[in-house]
């Protein structure tokens, strides 16, 4: 029961940090390794206004959520539009991405360290909260409330609403979305944009409960690219299960086994998925 | 940095890539005393060496210079800090150290942040003969590397002190009767933890204590609440943490959560840092680290203030004062010299005796056996509770649960 | 064809000999400058050995490296094992490493192989702390031999040098006629009875022992070995940059990509000191939007506009 509801909580934190990635790299189709900077810029957003105003990171959250938006936006429109129009073949992009998120990200780190160079560290609902006699963080809980909204209104976005549908339609495939009518660079854009917020969203909840400073993104960049490969590029609900299944794997592996594993348990499960299924839980196979 | 310095360090930067030559450029007049200093201020080692090692090099350049500089037979000379960015790359911290010392021609280099990062530039400052009086650099090969590198000083301690610094604390509280023997002990699977765990195991047993609970975890863990859970279960009377900065952090958290409070709680790295108990308030009272001080005495209070004034942050209860005493044996050993002679300077380092906030310190074989080994969180500040050969260590308290 | 490739390896054996020299003529700066340059030639030489012909972006330089630089300090301080033995046995850990790795995961397609390579030198990592937390111990990982900045040059030259004989030989090969076809098209390859899969891992071992290697001789450089600092998940980025830089269609594109990025590098060290990761980020980006086809392809295309 332990490792079920510790698993499960885990698993809402590694949704937070791969469900935007996934609406870039399956959408936008960009391979953004700058993910992990900007959801430590959320991080760092919260820790700042609680520092200097003692503002609830929840309350950064929703203000900062339609700031990343917009900022995201921009960076599609700016920086990796000219990519995507320049690029001749999906290869050509994905070096083209690489190479300018991989810029991005070192850019942002340089950044927040002007800004903050030392630990973000505070306490923020750092109490023990009992669910059937198992004792989590109230800070993790909430972030795992906030993670099952998000997924669950994604999910519901995209299969049940036209704009929705467009952005899946992209995301399946790009010529044929063209052909029936649909603008997919504004869709892209959009995905893009909507992926950067929630990223951000999640590093104001993460900061709650992991201490983290400016130059630790590239860890949440490769585990939240592990998480979308594994589940399935262009599928949320794929990101959010795979998430789970690590979530859980893991804090069975620490729990049962040794939490010297945990790192390996999850190469290990994501080595066998790629094995039996290369395309992802819910991909569908390439062509 | 002003615009004129922003222009000649451009320059040099251009003349140096563009003609591919040895010019040796000296863009200012030896008017200055230049000290380099390379750290990290990117890259996993950064969140440590912006709260130890910066402030306080800034803080003593400041210092130097608001008393005029430093005095040498030819007059006073105020310092110049060339500072680089080692991104936390043994590479990249190699390359910015020789390029102190062949191109921006640096009179002192401030000792770098980390052992690793000590160990891979001492050739570079033993081949042009800079003193290197290391401070974050904790081994247990201080005999055999300064050997090797005769202008290598060690100040923090050794691997195994700091162990046995655990292990007295411990012994005394149970020779008292206030702990039993069981610990239990976790460790970061990386370079320092690994250590620090292999050398306590022996310690420990041959103390007498029973390790009940004995396991590693990642780097990076991102939820540490199984581990928490099995020392718990264990039902131990200490817990020791081999932990680094974020781990101690996240393991204190989880032990809050879970209510886990033996009677003796030490985490390692980080827990001297005033954003432990800016976290975690006055939770953490009692709980053990590593480090210490005593922050009682007139030298280390007006060290601490003007840490606080000038830099606007408050110092760690650790390395942050090792760190200005070794600036203040360097000031004091040119002082002394009276020269830039960096041979002269290393041999007054070796043969006379500094006061320094941290008392009277001199090195035997290279090495000043004067240090912090345990500290402990007591009313709000940590208090040095076990040392070797350094005074004012206060008893230790038992840990009553987290309030 | 044949004339241009024993002259490509003539200007490529005379730049060797001018290279070694280096250190004779600087022992201090510029010879730092160059171990590290001449550490991402042969990191990027070996990367695109691999990465040139097949296409596959492998982000496995850091497990590699990390491979070679921590069995070389293990060996060394926890086991007294001597730097040569070490430096023997390293690289073929890493080619067997390679060879599981590349025939678990070669037949995957490109991105897959991508990610997959890129979180293998966090797992290496992660196996290699927990076995020597819980079976080997260890008192810390010192490599200290005496060896100064000139001998390390002189191994990364003679490493890049093989590395570039090696390449030049199979792009004259069997295997190098059978990569060009998979690159160009796997699926003709598999018609034409190529064994592609094979070919494919030959050469990821190949790259593996070569990068192990490269580690293996910078770990005495390092002296003390931090597992989280040789599996470095940025150097496998920067090798890949500068080999994209330089350009992967030729095998001599990393090696004019790697010099001018280190001067880069320094110069924005040296100018911006406090905020040197913000300015290279920036730079990156202008590469990226101003030099699409690396250093290579400007130089190609000054060579077309000359020839029309």
């Amino acid at each position: 029961m332990d490792i079920l509801i510790s698993g499960l909580l885990l698993g809402g934190t590694y949704a937070l940090i791969a469900m935007g990635l996934n609406l870039q790299y399956g959408v936008a189709r960009i391979m953004n390794l700058a993910n992990g900077e900007m959801l430590v810029l959320g991080a760092l957003a919260a820790f700042w206004m609680y520092s200097v105003a003692e503002l609830s990171p929840l309350v950064t959250m929703i203000v900062i959520a339609p700031v990343a938006f917009a900022g995201n936006w921009l960076i599609y429109q700016l920086l990796l539009r000219p990519l995507v129009k320049r690029a001749k073949t999906s290869g050509q992009l994905e070096v083209d991405s690489i190479l300018a998120t991989f810029g991005m990200s070192f850019a942002l780190v340089g950044i927040m360290v002007a800004i903050h160079g030392e630990y973000f560290t505070y306490s923020f609902l750092a109490s023990p909260f009992d669910i059937l006699g198992t004792t989590v963080a109230l800070n993790r809980l909430v972030a795992f409330l906030v993670a099952a909204v998000i997924g669950v209104g994604l999910v519901l976005w995209l299969n049940y609403t036209r704009p929705g549908t467009a952005v899946r339609a992209v995301s399946v495939n790009t010529e044929a979305a063209k052909l029936v009518g649909i603008n997919v660079p504004r869709v892209s854009a959009i995905a893009f944009a909507l992926g950067g917020a929630v990223t951000v969203v999640g590093g104001t909840l993460i900061s709650t409960f992991i201490t983290l400073d400016a130059s630790i993104g590239v860890i949440f960049t490769m585990k939240a690219l592990i998480i979308v490969i594994m589940g399935g590029v262009g599928d949320i609900r794929g990101s959010i299960i795979a998430a789970i299944l690590l979530g859980l794997v893991e804090t069975a592996v620490a729990t049962l086994i040794d939490p010297g594993l945990t790192l390996v348990a999850a190469y290990v499960i994501f080595l066998g998925i790629l094995l039996f299924r290369p395309q992802g839980l819910f991909g569908k196979r390439a062509s | 940095m002003n615009r004129r310095k922003m222009l000649s360090r451009l320059s040099t930067a251009l003349a140096t890539v563009g003609t591919a030559s040895l010019l040796t450029f000296s863009a200012l007049a030896s008017d200055t005393v230049k000290i380099g200093a390379v750290a990290p201020k990117t890259g996993p080692l950064a969140g440590g060496a912006t709260v130890t090692q910066w402030p306080t090099v800034d803080l003593w350049v400041a210092q130097v210079n608001e008393r005029g500089g430093l005095k040498l037979k030819d007059g006073q000379k105020k310092i110049e800090l060339i500072a680089y960015d080692d991104k936390t790359n043994p590479g990249e911290h190699i390359k910015a150290v020789q390029r102190l010392a062949t191109q921006d021609e640096v009179d002192f280099i401030v000792a770098p942040y980390g052992t690793g990062f000590n160990i891979a530039a001492a050739p570079i400052y033993a081949k042009y003969g800079y003193p290197q009086i290391a401070v974050s650099a904790i081994t247990d090969k201080i005999g055999e590397l300064t050997e090797r590198y005769p202008s290598l000083f060690f100040t923090l301690g050794s691997t195994t002190a700091f162990v046995e610094g655990v292990r007295d604390v411990l012994t005394g509280l149970r020779d008292k009767g206030e702990i039993g023997n069981k610990i239990a002990m976790v460790n970061v699977a990386d370079a320092f933890g690994i250590e620090l765990a292999e050398v306590a195991r022996p310690i420990f047993k041959e103390a007498g204590f029973e390790l009940v609970y004995d396991k590693s975890y990642p780097l990076g863990t991102p939820d540490l609440s199984p581990i928490v859970k099995g020392a718990k279960a264990s039902n131990p009377d200490a817990f020791v943490a081999w932990s680094y900065p974020p781990d101690t952090f996240g393991l204190t958290e989880q032990s809050i959560i879970e209510d886990f409070s033996p009677k003796a709680f030490y985490t390692a790295v980080a827990t001297c840092f005033p954003a432990y108990a800016g976290k975690f308030g006055s939770k953490i009272n009692n709980n053990l680290g590593a480090g210490g001080v005593n922050p009682d005495t007139p030298k280390m209070k007006a060290y601490r203030d003007a840490h606080k004034e000038v830099t606007g942050k408050d110092a760690d209860y650790w390395a942050s004062a090792n760190t200005y005493v070794s600036l203040q044996i360097l000031e004091q050993a040119i002082e002394g010299v009276g020269e830039l002679d960096r041979e002269k300077v290393t041999a007054y380092i070796k043969a006379n005796t500094f006061d320094t906030i941290m008392g009277d310190i001199s090195f035997d074989n290279q090495n000043s056996n004067k240090f912090w080994t345990v500290g402990q969180w007591q009313d709000g500040v940590f208090r040095g509770v076990a040392s070797v050969n350094v005074e004012g260590a206060v008893p230790v308290r038992l840990k009553d649960g987290w309030k | 064809m044949t004339q241009n490739g024993w002259k490509e390896l003539g200007l490529i054996a005379g730049l060797v000999v001018i290279a070694a020299f280096v250190p004779i003529m600087t022992d201090g700066y510029w010879l730092t400058i160059a171990v590290t340059a001449m550490m991402y030639i042969a990191l990027a030489t070996a990367w695109t050995l691999f990465s040139g012909p097949t296409h596959y972006i492998s982000l496995a330089t850091g497990a590699f490296f990390g491979v070679g630089g921590y069995l070389v300090a293990t060996g060394m301080s926890d086991h007294d094992i001597s730097f040569w033995t070490m430096a023997a046995v390293a690289p073929l850990v890493a080619v067997a490493l390679a060879a599981l790795v590349g025939a678990a995961t070669l037949r995957l397609s490109g991105i897959y192989f991508v990610i997959f390579t890129l979180g293998l030198a966090e797992m290496i990592r992660g196996l290699v702390s927990w076995v020597q937390n819980n079976f080997l111990g260890s008192r810390g990982l010192y490599v200290l031999t005496d060896f100064t900045e000139a001998h390390i040059y002189w191994m990364l030259l003679g490493v890049a040098a093989i590395v570039y004989l090696i390449g030049w030989l199979i792009e004259r090969s069997k295997l190098g006629f059978a990569l060009k076809i998979i690159g160009n098209d796997e699926g003709v390859a598999k018609h034409l009875g190529i064994n592609t899969a094979a070919a494919k891992v030959m050469l990821f071992m190949i790259t593996g022992y070569f990068t192990a290697l490269v580690g293996v001789i910078i770990a005495p450089r390092y002296s003390y070995i931090e597992p989280n600092l040789v599996f470095s998940p940025e150097l496998s980025f920067m090798v890949v940059i500068m080999a994209l830089l330089g350009g992967t269609q030729r095998l001599w594109g990393p090696i004019i990509g790697v010099i001018p990025f280190i001067l880069l590098w320094e110069t924005i060290t040296v100018s911006f000191p406090y905020s040197t990761t913000l300015f290279l980020g920036l730079s990156f980006l202008l590469i990226v939007y101003f030099i699409p086809n690396g250093v290579v392809g400007l130089i190609e295309k000054f060579w077309k506009r000359r020839d029309a």
